[in-house]
């Protein structure tokens, strides 16, 4: 063996060629992170491995398998709202469609009321106004802090309680009708006006509702090529063209003239029987789930739009007031567009958070899709599994679409940079 | 979840781990209490005293199940469930035995994977309603709103009753009977739907019951009765023969008053059996050979708990009916102790 051969007399600076050891799959940094990897890779695979056997096993203890051919078998109850044609014989599918329409639904009304809500008690919060803000402080702080189920309870227990039963209203009862005969507010919901078509082009009437809703849609599609003309013309010449009875014309005479078309008339709830027939009856669970979700999340909402902007500096205000903006429009031209940005991500959890908590309707026996699909169907056909994983894959489904419609409008008020 | 089928998908991952229950008899001995589903509440057939003693005809049924197998009719943990989260309950083996009103049918025994060990009470469906209503048959009812407990048969046969007479109807879909009770009183139904038993159950506790009328139609038939996991034979033996023993024991006349003088022995030879003081009954359940006399001594033989809970002399006031011996022209019936 030469001095040359000898290991130790190489380079410092070139790496010992040494054979792998074990340990340095610990000890050495270059394939520690590796090794940390790995493990937790083989842990969550043996975890999973764990739960799908653990419920392979469980399930053929019980004696049961796995299949979704339940939902093509008759429901054989009923239920109450539908917004599309289900009887008692249509199949657990269709059962659990018109539950996914009811919670769509009540996510929908909820989400707009709660906006709505929630912007107004957030700005008026920031008012100077000491009875007005600190009203806005109680809303916020009432509802905020009671959980929402029982917020939900008392809406519904106030209706049922204190409000007349229909048989009420007929002749020589104690109770009236509201506005003009129109309304009726009863222990079994609200009945308003509703509208019908008396020769519709269609015949279902949801499938007319839907021709109104496209052609309100182009409607509104129009209207924004006039204001973006409008916009046009006050860049290049200073003067922004009259417009709103042109929008407001575009507006009103298609959806007018459609529905005059189809014989659109309103039809006035009236006592017959038991119940009020004809119009809109508006369930006491739809109500008391509806309002105590909006005035819940609102409460969250108006903390957020009040963050929002209070992040705004103060030289924004005071350099709109220097250009003689007056306070309402420095609100809404200067600060709530730039508070926007700070608003939308946490206003996308909110939605989610009401989407999701709609499930508490089982305590007022709404029938959304946790009544049918989670509820009853799974209790008559003994598919818990099965009516579970679909449930979670429908709010799963529902929540992505949310945030993903959301984070397309958040990317849009996002800051530009230029 | 079981720890040992844990550790043994750790262990030998990829072999069947298959750690077979223990029966749900020897969980039950060791744990040393029996765990009983029974409803939120339903006078007469489960509810708790004041005392937070839990009584009634359905709690009977448990509390002589505790008393055959564990020799105490108190040892029972009682979970409430609503119509919606009993079959899971027993399903998943949070409990080992179901007494909540639940009619035996083809699907729940079958499909649902559950044993019912008999029929505790012959039931039927059917409606009150207020009597200022002024309605007199259910064929009145078009456009009514019923309150109706989900999760239920009772469910179904009023959707299957509506839609053969013809007639239309809103429901009021409920969760447990306090919650019926409280929406019908308020008028948030002009109907409230259950089997009958419950329905008199539940005026029984109103302030005034005579402002309310059952209509005279019983619309289905609703056998309620006890009820195990399918595929535990000898549990459900225990349960079945439980039941048939409290039934057996008012066809022979053996009382709670007069069960400690029967037990030093008779020349019937039956009530012998029945009570262990011949034959080796008791051992082929495994259990003691007086558990069957223990059971009785719980809460008194079938015709006792039937009347001292929900019988004729109570509020709620149930004539025997159907639910009368056999000997009296009813269908309580018990396969002989032989």
């Amino acid at each position: 063996m030469t001095m040359l051969d000898d290991p130790r007399m190489s380079t410092p600076n070139v790496a010992p060629k040494k054979g792998f050891k074990l340990s340095q799959l610990i000890y050495d940094t270059r394939y520690r992170s590796i090794t940390i990897q790995v493990i937790a890779m083989i842990l969550v695979v043996l975890g999973l491995y764990w739960l799908v056997n653990n419920t392979i096993q469980n399930l053929s203890a019980l004696g049961k398998d796995f299949d979704f051919g339940f939902l093509s078998q008759p429901a054989g109850y009923d239920i109450n709202q539908r917004l599309v044609e289900y009887t008692s014989q249509s199949t657990h599918g269709r059962a659990a469609f018109v539950g996914i329409l009811n919670t769509m639904l009540v996510a929908f009304l909820g989400c707009v009321l709660a906006t709505f809500l929630g912007v107004i008690a957030g700005v008026l919060r920031l008012s100077k106004n000491w009875i007005v803000s600190r009203l806005m402080a109680v809303y916020v702080e009432g509802f905020r802090n009671v959980p929402l189920l029982l917020w939900i309870i008392a809406i519904f227990a106030l209706m049922t309680e204190s409000m007349p039963q229909p048989r009420e209203f007929k002749v020589g009862g104690d109770a009236s009708m509201m506005l003009a005969d129109s309304v009726a507010v009863t222990n079994r919901g609200v009945y308003v006006p509703g509208i019908v078509f008396e020769n519709g082009f269609l015949a279902s009437p949801v499938m007319n509702w839907v021709i109104l809703g496209v052609i309100l849609i182009v409607s509104l599609f129009v209207i924004r090529i006039v204001r973006r003309r409008a916009d046009v013309v006050q860049e290049s010449t200073g003067v922004r063209p009259t417009t709103w009875y042109q929008q407001l014309a575009l507006l009103i005479v298609p959806v007018g003239v459609v529905m005059f078309l189809m014989g659109a008339q309103l039809q006035y709830p009236y006592i017959k029987g038991f119940n009020f027939t004809d119009g809109i009856h508006l369930r006491n669970s739809l109500i008391a789930l509806w309002l105590a979700l909006s005035l819940y999340t609102g409460a969250f909402i108006a903390e957020i739009v009040r963050a929002g902007i209070l992040a705004i500096s103060k030289g924004q205000s005071e350099a709109a007031f220097a250009l003689g903006l007056r306070p309402n429009r420095t609100m809404n031209l200067v600060i709530l567009p730039q508070a926007m940005r700070v608003i939308i991500p946490p206003l996308i959890s909110q939605y989610l958070n009401l989407t999701k908590n709609s499930s508490l309707a089982i305590a007022v026996g709404y029938m959304d899709v946790r009544s049918t699909l989670g509820g009853i169907t799974i209790n008559q056909t003994g598919r818990e599994l099965e009516g579970m994983l679909l449930m979670a894959a429908f709010y799963l489904a529902l929540s992505l679409a949310i945030s993903g419609v959301m984070n397309i409008y958040n990317n849009r008020t996002q800051l530009q940079e230029r | 979840m079981k720890k040992s089928v844990f550790l043994g998908a750790l262990t030998i991952a990829g072999l069947a781990a298959g750690a077979a229950a223990a029966g749900t008899l020897d969980d039950v001995k060791a744990r040393g209490t029996l765990n009983c589903g029974v409803t939120t509440g339903l006078t007469g057939f489960a509810v708790p005293d004041a005392n937070g003693v839990w009584g009634g005809f359905d709690v009977g049924v448990c509390r002589a199940v505790a008393a055959a197998v564990l020799g105490d009719p108190m040892a029972v943990e009682f979970v409430t469930t609503t119509g919606q989260t009993r079959f899971t309950a027993l399903a998943s083996g949070e409990i080992d035995l179901l007494a909540r009103n639940t009619t035996w049918t083809f699907s729940r025994d079958v499909d649902l994977k559950f044993e019912f060990v008999g029929v505790n009470y012959y039931d039927g469906q059917g409606f009150m309603v207020p009597r200022d209503l002024g309605v007199s048959s259910a064929k009145d009812l078009d456009g009514a709103t019923v309150c109706i407990q989900t999760g239920t048969t009772t469910e179904l046969n009023l959707a299957d009753y509506f839609r053969s007479n013809n007639i239309s109807y809103e429901p009021v879909p409920i969760e447990t009977n306090a919650e019926a009770q409280q929406q019908y009183l308020a008028g948030a139904c002009d109907v409230y739907t259950t089997d009958a038993s419950g329905l008199a159950a539940t005026r029984a506790t109103f302030e005034a019951p005579g402002d309310h009328v059952l209509l005279p139609e019983i619309v289905s038939k609703e056998p309620l009765g006890p009820l195990v996991r399918h595929g535990d034979n000898e549990w459900a033996d225990v349960a079945r023969w439980t039941l048939n023993a409290l039934i057996t024991a008012e066809e022979l006349g053996v009382t709670s008053a007069n069960i400690a003088e029967l037990s030093a022995g008779t020349n019937n030879p039956e009530i012998n059996r029945l009570l262990g003081t011949e034959g080796e009954l008791g051992a082929m359940l495994g259990l003691d050979a007086d558990w069957a006399m223990k059971a009785i001594m719980a809460g008194g033989n079938y015709g006792e708990l039937f009347e001292k809970n929900i019988g004729e002399n109570t509020p709620i006031g149930l004539a025997r009916g159907l639910n009368a011996m056999w000997t009296e022209g009813g269908l309580i019936y018990s396969p002989p102790f032989r």
